[in-house]
């Protein structure tokens, strides 16, 4: 009775391989056949010759077609070593495909040669299961996911804004979260703050973010700065490279700040403001969008801006906000849908009704306009009574 | 009569109305209306007689500096949003 040699050096008598060196040659020439991997998937995962398409070989017969619907396409198999390449080769064969080789060899002979392996990234099998329903809405999927990871988010404030903003963003997988506040948490945070808890009473806020981020999600980098953001040092954190701002500012003075710094550094800033029971929000895309500036080209005088203490907030509403924030963020990552650019959104809690108003890029913007008026930084006095932190 | 949209900072002034009734044919007849009705309203909105720069009036959704400014006229029905820049992040 034949053992699965006799079979293996049957189904090769049957087929067609070539050297891996023969393999290089076509790789590398005009009109190159295309390379089929029928390995096993952390197989692939660990490097495969650069172009091939993946398909099991477990699934080869039934997905084949769907992948090359040219049966008269030239194709190169390859496993490992050669031997499911050659069962793969002779069932290509069978089902219509016209020219088929197999690669003696396989993929540890290629490597062996020094030829060009790619090595995709790939999300581990844990990341897989934590983000398994990002990765079926096909406008995130694999890519999106792999997007999120690599991107740099910086939070302005670790408040009432900031803390649904970074939670969602964390539990997303931004890899890397920088986190700007110089306060500590007190007990008057906590009605709405849910990034910190009580038994953080004290700590500086950015650590206690940190510690909460990171044990939501190990996949996430928190970077903390324990400072308010200043003319003096807005350079320096922006520098560090973001690729989205989100603000939950609880000041003037920080916001215009932001904005001139970001326009000039040309990072979009996902807005957010909160006052008692309505909220705001609104994306500022440098150049290709207006600004807060051309929104708001100046701040309120001093005597007529509400005070940050007295305004009280319903605790709900920044987890609302920041909430949008997060949403507008990750689409910016994903550049899928389209954004709150050039629209302000106005939410009213008591009558839970949503508006919008169009925003426009002002040409005669101080900041972002044809002929700017403001070229340096501008240092606006605080305009609360309470002490300038980010969640008064 | 349009509607007019009271922001939450200004509404200690109008007596907690989220939203009141103006008479005038401009969105700036509109504004005077109820700057005359309620006087402390005035000293919030304008900035050595006329609208401040940090005020934004939106009539129909869209900023009045984009149309006519006060100028522009008023539809039956239309509402116009006060909107003061807010800072809170709380």
């Amino acid at each position: 009775m034949a053992g699965y040699r006799d079979l293996l050096a049957r189904v090769k008598d049957e087929i067609h391989e070539i050297s891996s060196l023969e393999a290089q040659e076509r790789h590398q020439s005009e009109g190159a056949p295309l390379f089929v991997d029928v390995r096993e998937p952390d197989e692939w995962e660990e490097g495969h010759i650069p172009g091939a398409i993946y398909v099991s070989r477990g699934r080869l017969e039934s997905r084949i077609e769907g992948l090359v619907p040219d049966k008269a396409r030239p194709l190169v198999v390859y496993c490992s070593a050669g031997s499911r390449s050659a069962f793969a080769a002779k069932a290509l064969g069978e089902i219509g495909y016209e020219d088929v080789v197999s690669l003696a060899g396989g993929f540890t002979d290629w490597k062996r040669n020094g030829f060009d392996v790619t090595i995709p990234r790939v999300l581990s099998s844990e990341q897989r299961s934590r983000y398994s329903r990002h990765l079926l809405i096909p406008e995130v999927g694999e890519d999106g996911q792999q997007r999120l990871l690599d991107a740099r988010v910086l939070l302005i404030g670790a408040g009432g804004l900031g803390s649904p903003a970074s939670l969602y963003l964390a539990a997303a997988g931004v890899g890397t979260l920088g986190i700007v506040d110089a306060d500590v948490v007190d007990e008057s945070n906590l009605q709405r703050q849910i990034v910190h808890s009580t038994e953080r009473l004290g700590e500086p806020k950015v650590s206690s973010a940190k510690r909460t981020l990171e044990a939501l999600n190990p996949d996430v980098r928190v970077l903390p700065f324990q400072e308010r953001l200043t003319s003096e040092n807005v350079d320096r954190i922006l520098g560090e490279g973001w690729d989205v701002i989100v603000d939950g500012a609880d000041n003037f003075p920080t916001r215009y700040l932001l904005n001139d710094a970001s326009v000039w550094h040309g990072i979009p800033v996902v807005h957010g403001s909160i006052f008692r029971f309505e909220g705001q929000a609104t994306v500022f895309s440098p150049h290709a969008g207006p600004c807060y500036r051309c929104l708001f080209p100046q701040p309120p005088p001093a005597e007529l801006a509400p005070s940050c203490a007295e305004g009280g907030v319903l605790g709900v509403l920044p987890g609302i906000i920041g909430s949008l924030q997060a949403n507008e963020t990750l689409k910016l990552i994903l550049e899928r849908g389209d954004t709150l650019a050039g629209r302000l959104l106005l939410f009213d809690a008591l009558g839970t009704t949503l508006d919008e108003v169009s925003v426009r890029r002002d040409p005669e913007c101080p900041v972002c306009g044809d002929n700017p008026t403001i070229t340096d930084y501008v240092d606006y006095v605080e305009f609360c009574n309470a002490p300038a932190v980010y969640d008064a | 009569m349009t509607r007019v949209r009271i922001p939450p900072m200004l509404r200690s002034d109008v007596g907690g109305a989220r939203e009141l009734e103006a008479d005038g044919d401009t969105v700036g007849d509109v504004i005077e209306d109820l700057v005359d009705r309620y006087p402390p309203l005035r000293s919030q909105l304008y900035e050595n007689g006329s609208l401040g720069s940090f005020v934004n009036v939106y009539l129909g959704g869209e900023d009045v500096r984009t149309l006519a400014g006060l100028e522009t006229p008023t539809r039956n029905g239309a509402t116009v949003i006060l909107l003061p820049a807010m800072a809170g992040g709380l």
